[in-house]
C-alpha cells in the first residue's frame, strides 16, 4: 500500500462530511476556550492538578480497586470483574437471563462501544436501545460514532431526517426540533417496557463508592427511573480518590466537553434502594472492565488512562477535522484514540501502528487535556515501538541513509554541495517519494547547500568556525 | 510539560546552530541570525561539524538513528556557551525531544546539559539577553505565525515583543492562530493531503488580513506555506524573525 489510510481516507471523504465535522469541531473549540479562560485566571494549573490526581489513581490502582470493591459491597452493589470484553458482555447477558428479561435500554457508555454490546445482546435476543440521541441515530443507521462525546458530528440534519423517515419515525422533516421529539416519543415507551437500564460512569469515588454520571438529555435517568435493575459498565481507570475530586473534575468535564459550566444533569449514584435509601433501583451491579486496559498500565503510554473522554483533543485537532472520526477504525479517533486504540488492540498493535503517524505533533491536544495528557510525547512512542516491531509505514522516509549522513560531517558538508543538481533536474521524475510526494503539493525552494558556510568565512571581518568536531571513532564509539 | 528551563546567560559568545534547513536552503536566515547577534555585541561561533539536530528520525519513529545524530550534535556543541538556533522546532528538539528518547540511556545527562543551554533565537534575546526593543524601522503589515513548537515556550510571547517594537511595523492577528501549519515534519510527505489542507486553511485566514509579509521563527512552516502558495499560482512573501530584524537594522542604517 502506498498512502497512509488516514490520509487515503480523508481525501475520499465527502465535502458534506469535512464540513459538519470541521464546523462541529471548531465551534466546540473555540466555546471550551472562552469559557475556561473568562472564568478562571489561571486554567492551565487546573489541568496540571486534575492531571497529577489521575496520574496518581493510574499508578495506584492496585489499592483504590480493592477500595472501591469494598465500598460498593457495603452499599449493596453486587461488584464483577471482566478482564475482556467477552467476558463483560457474558457478565450483562448473565444478569439478564438470571431475571428473565428481554428489554434493556442503554444511556451513553463508551466502554459498551468497545465491547460491542448492542450487537452481542440483539445476537442473543435482548434487545438493547441506545436512549442518548446521537448514538440513537447511529442505532437506526447502523453506522458508528465518530466522535466520543458528539457521536454524529459527521451528520447533518438532512441524513438524520432521511433515517427517521426510513425508520418509520414519521414523514421526512429536518427540523431539529421535530426529530428531537419523535426521538423522545418513541423513547418513552421504551423506558416504561424495559427491566434493566444500562449506563457507564464518568467517575467513581473509591471514598464513598458513589458512581458519578453526567449526561445533557436526561435520558440516563430515564434509564434508572422505571427500570428495576441497574448496570454500570465501568473501566478500570473511572476512579477519583475522594468525592471532594468530584467538584475539580465535573469542572474541568463540562467545560472541555461541551462548554458548559456544568453540564445538565449530573447524578450521584451510591447504591440500590435500601432502608435509608428509599430510591432508586432494586438490583444494582457494577461490572469492571479491564479490555487492555492493564497493558497499557505496563507500558510507557499509561498517562492515557488519565483521559476523562472529554472529547476537547478531537475538536481541537486539526487532523480529526480534515479526516472525521471514522478514519481512524476506531471506538476512539482523534488525538486520545491514536494513542489509546493501537495500545488496546495488545498483540494486534500493528494494525493500528498507523494512527500516532497521523499526526502533526502539534501539541494542540496536549494544550486542551484538562487531565494533561502530554499526548504527542505518547504518539512519539507509539511511531518508536512501530518502527522497532518492523510495522511497515507507507510514505515515510528511511531515515538510515540519513542517520549515517548527519552524524558525520565530511559527509554532511559534501552532500550539501552535492545537493545542487536538484535544481537543475525536474523533481516530479525523481525517484524519491518523498520528494514527489513535498512536489505533489508544494514547491521546493531552490537549494542552496553549503551558501550559509562560504558566507561566513568570506565575509569581512573575523570568521568564527571552530575546528571540525568528533572524529568518527569517536562518534562510533558513542553510539 | 516541555522540559524549558535554561541555565542563565553569563558573558557575550554563543555557539550558533544554523539548522540543516538553512544549511540546506535558507543561509539568508542563518546570516541573518549572525547579523542580529553580532550587532548586540555578542560573539558567534559556528561549530563547523553541525549537521541536523535529529528531529526528522525523531518524529518519523526511528528513535535509534535519531539518537545517533543527537550524539554527534552534543559532542560538536561542547562547551558552556548558550547555543542559539533559528528555530523554535530544533529549540524544542534539543530541549524535550531527546530527553524523552534518551530517557532509558546511559547518557542522558549529556544531552539534558545541551538543552538546557539551547535557546531558540527570539527567547534568547527578550529571555537571555533581556531585549525588549528592536531599533532602526520596518515598514510593513506582519502576519506572524505562531509554531507548533513554541507551545509551552516563551518564543512566540518574545518575537511579538520584538516585532512589536519595531517603529513602523504593524502586526495583524489571523484566524485560527493556535492552529498548526500543517507541516509536521515526516507527516508532511507521508500525510500529503491532509497536510495541504490544513496549509490552505492557513492561508486562507493569513490572506483575509493582508499582510506585507508572513513571518515566522521556523523556516519548516514558512516552507511549506510558501511552497503551498507558490504552487497554487498565488505566492505569499515569508520572511524569518531574524529577516526583519536585520532589515530593520539596515533601514535604521544601524548596519
Ligand atoms: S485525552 Fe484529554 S482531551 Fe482527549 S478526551 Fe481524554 S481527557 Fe479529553
Amino acid at each position: 500500500m502506498r498512502f497512509q489510510q488516514i490520509d487515503q481516507f480523508a481525501a475520499e471523504l465527502k465535502a458534506d462530511t469535512r464540513a459538519a465535522v470541521y464546523d462541529g469541531s471548531k465551534k466546540g473549540h473555540e466555546k471550551r476556550t472562552k469559557l475556561l479562560f473568562d472564568e478562571y485566571a489561571d486554567p492551565d494549573r487546573l489541568r496540571r492538578i486534575a492531571g497529577e490526581v489521575k496520574q496518581h489513581v493510574v499508578e495506584n490502582l492496585d489499592t483504590y480497586l480493592p477500595q472501591v470493591e469494598a465500598k460498593l459491597k457495603a452499599n449493596g452493589v453486587i461488584v464483577h470483574w471482566a478482564a475482556t470484553a467477552e467476558a463483560a458482555n457474558q457478565a450483562v447477558l448473565g444478569i439478564m437471563r438470571a431475571r428473565g428479561a428481554t428489554k434493556m435500554v442503554k444511556a451513553k457508555t463508551m466502554v459498551s462501544e468497545e465491547t460491542e454490546l448492542a450487537h452481542f445482546l440483539e445476537k442473543h435476543g435482548i434487545e438493547a436501545l441506545e436512549t442518548d440521541l446521537g448514538e440513537f441515530i447511529v442505532q437506526i443507521d447502523g453506522d458508528h460514532p465518530s466522535h466520543i462525546v458528539k457521536p454524529i458530528i459527521h451528520k447533518n440534519r438532512r441524513e438524520i431526517a432521511t433515517s427517521f423517515e426510513e425508520n418509520g419515525l414519521g414523514a421526512y422533516n429536518d427540523d431539529p426540533q421535530t426529530i428531537t421529539r419523535r426521538a423522545r416519543h418513541f423513547l418513552r415507551h421504551k423506558y416504561l417496557e424495559a427491566d434493566v437500564g444500562l449506563t457507564g460512569a464518568n467517575f467513581v469515588s473509591a471514598e464513598s463508592g458513589r458512581l458519578v454520571l453526567v449526561t445533557n438529555e436526561g435520558n440516563s435517568r430515564f434509564c434508572l427511573a422505571a427500570t428495576k435493575c441497574h448496570i454500570a459498565m465501568v473501566g478500570i481507570e473511572k476512579i477519583v480518590p475522594r468525592d471532594y475530586d468530584l467538584a475539580l473534575f465535573l469542572n474541568l468535564l463540562a467545560r472541555s466537553g461541551t462548554a458548559q459550566e456544568l453540564t445538565v444533569y449530573t447524578e450521584f449514584i451510591s447504591g440500590p434502594k435500601s432502608p435509608t435509601q428509599p430510591d432508586g433501583p432494586e438490583e444494582m451491579h457494577v461490572i469492571f472492565v479491564d479490555n487492555g486496559r492493564t497493558e497499557v498500565l505496563a507500558s510507557d503510554c499509561r498517562d492515557i488512562l488519565r483521559c476523562i473522554r472529554c472529547g476537547a483533543c478531537l475538536n481541537v485537532c486539526p487532523v480529526y477535522r480534515q479526516a472525521s472520526g471514522h478514519a481512524y477504525r476506531s471506538v476512539y479517533p482523534g488525538p486520545v484514540g491514536a494513542v489509546l486504540s493501537p495500545l488496546m488492540m495488545g498483540d494486534k498493535f500493528p494494525q493500528k501502528a498507523d494512527l500516532p503517524k497521523a499526526s502533526s505533533l502539534c501539541g494542540a491536544c496536549h494544550e486542551v487535556c484538562p487531565v494533561n495528557i502530554p499526548i504527542p510525547d505518547l504518539l512519539l512512542r507509539l511511531r518508536n515501538r512501530a518502527k522497532e516491531e518492523n510495522v511497515p509505514s507507507p510514505g515515510t522516509p528511511p531515515m538510515g541513509a540519513w542517520a549515517l549522513l548527519a552524524s558525520q560531517p565530511t559527509a554532511w558538508r559534501a552532500s550539501l554541495f552535492g545537493g545542487k543538481i536538484i535544481n537543475y533536474l525536474p523533481t516530479k521524475l525523481l525517484p524519491i517519494p518523498a520528494l514527489r510526494a513535498w512536489e505533489a503539493k508544494r514547491s521546493l525552494p531552490a537549494w542552496r547547500g553549503g551558501e550559509f558556510r562560504k558566507w561566513l568565512k568570506t565575509r569581512k571581518g573575523r570568521a568564527n568556525v571552530s575546528p571540525p568536531a568528533p572524529s568518527r571513532a569517536e562518534a562510533k564509539k558513542a553510539d | 510539560m516541555l522540559n524549558t528551563e535554561r541555565k542563565p546567560i553569563t558573558g557575550k559568545r554563543v555557539q550558533l546552530m544554523a539548522t540543516c534547513l538553512c544549511d540546506a536552503f535558507y543561509d539568508d536566515v542563518a546570516a541573518a541570525t549572525v547579523q542580529v547577534l553580532e550587532y548586540l555585541g555578542v560573539e558567534v561561533v559556528f561549530p563547523e561539524g553541525q549537521t541536523c539536530c535529529g528531529q526528522p528520525a525523531f518524529n518519523g519513529g526511528d528513535w535509534a538513528a535519531s539518537r545517533k545524530v543527537v550524539r554527534h550534535t552534543v559532542k560538536t556543541f561542547a562547551g558552556e556557551e548558550p547555543v542559539v538556533v533559528p528555530s523554535g522546532s530544533c529549540a524544542a528538539m534539543m530541549f524535550h525531544g531527546t530527553v524523552l528518547e534518551f530517557e532509558n540511556e546511559a547518557d542522558l545527562g549529556e544531552v539534558e546539559a545541551l538543552g538546557r543551554r539551547t535557546w531558540e533565537l527570539g527567547d534568547f534575546l527578550v529571555n537571555g539577553l533581556g531585549v525588549k526593543t528592536w531599533p532602526g524601522r520596518f515598514e510593513a503589515t506582519v502576519a506572524f505565525h505562531r509554531s507548533c513548537h513554541s507551545r509551552g515556550t516563551n518564543s512566540s510571547s518574545a518575537a511579538s515583543t520584538l516585532l512589536g517594537s519595531v517603529a513602523g511595523l504593524k502586526i495583524v492577528e489571523f484566524g485560527e492562530g493556535e492552529q498548526c501549519c500543517g507541516f509536521g515534519g515526516t507527516f508532511s510527505v507521508s500525510f500529503p493531503n491532509i497536510s495541504a489542507s490544513m496549509g490552505a486553511l492557513k492561508l486562507d485566514h493569513i490572506r483575509a488580513v493582508k499582510p506585507d509579509v508572513l513571518v515566522s521563527g521556523d523556516m519548516s512552516c514558512m516552507m511549506h506555506l510558501g511552497g503551498l502558495a507558490k504552487e497554487e499560482g498565488k505566492p505569499i512573501k515569508t520572511l524569518h524573525l531574524a529577516q526583519v530584524l536585520r532589515e530593520a537594522l539596515k533601514n535604521g542604517k544601524l548596519l
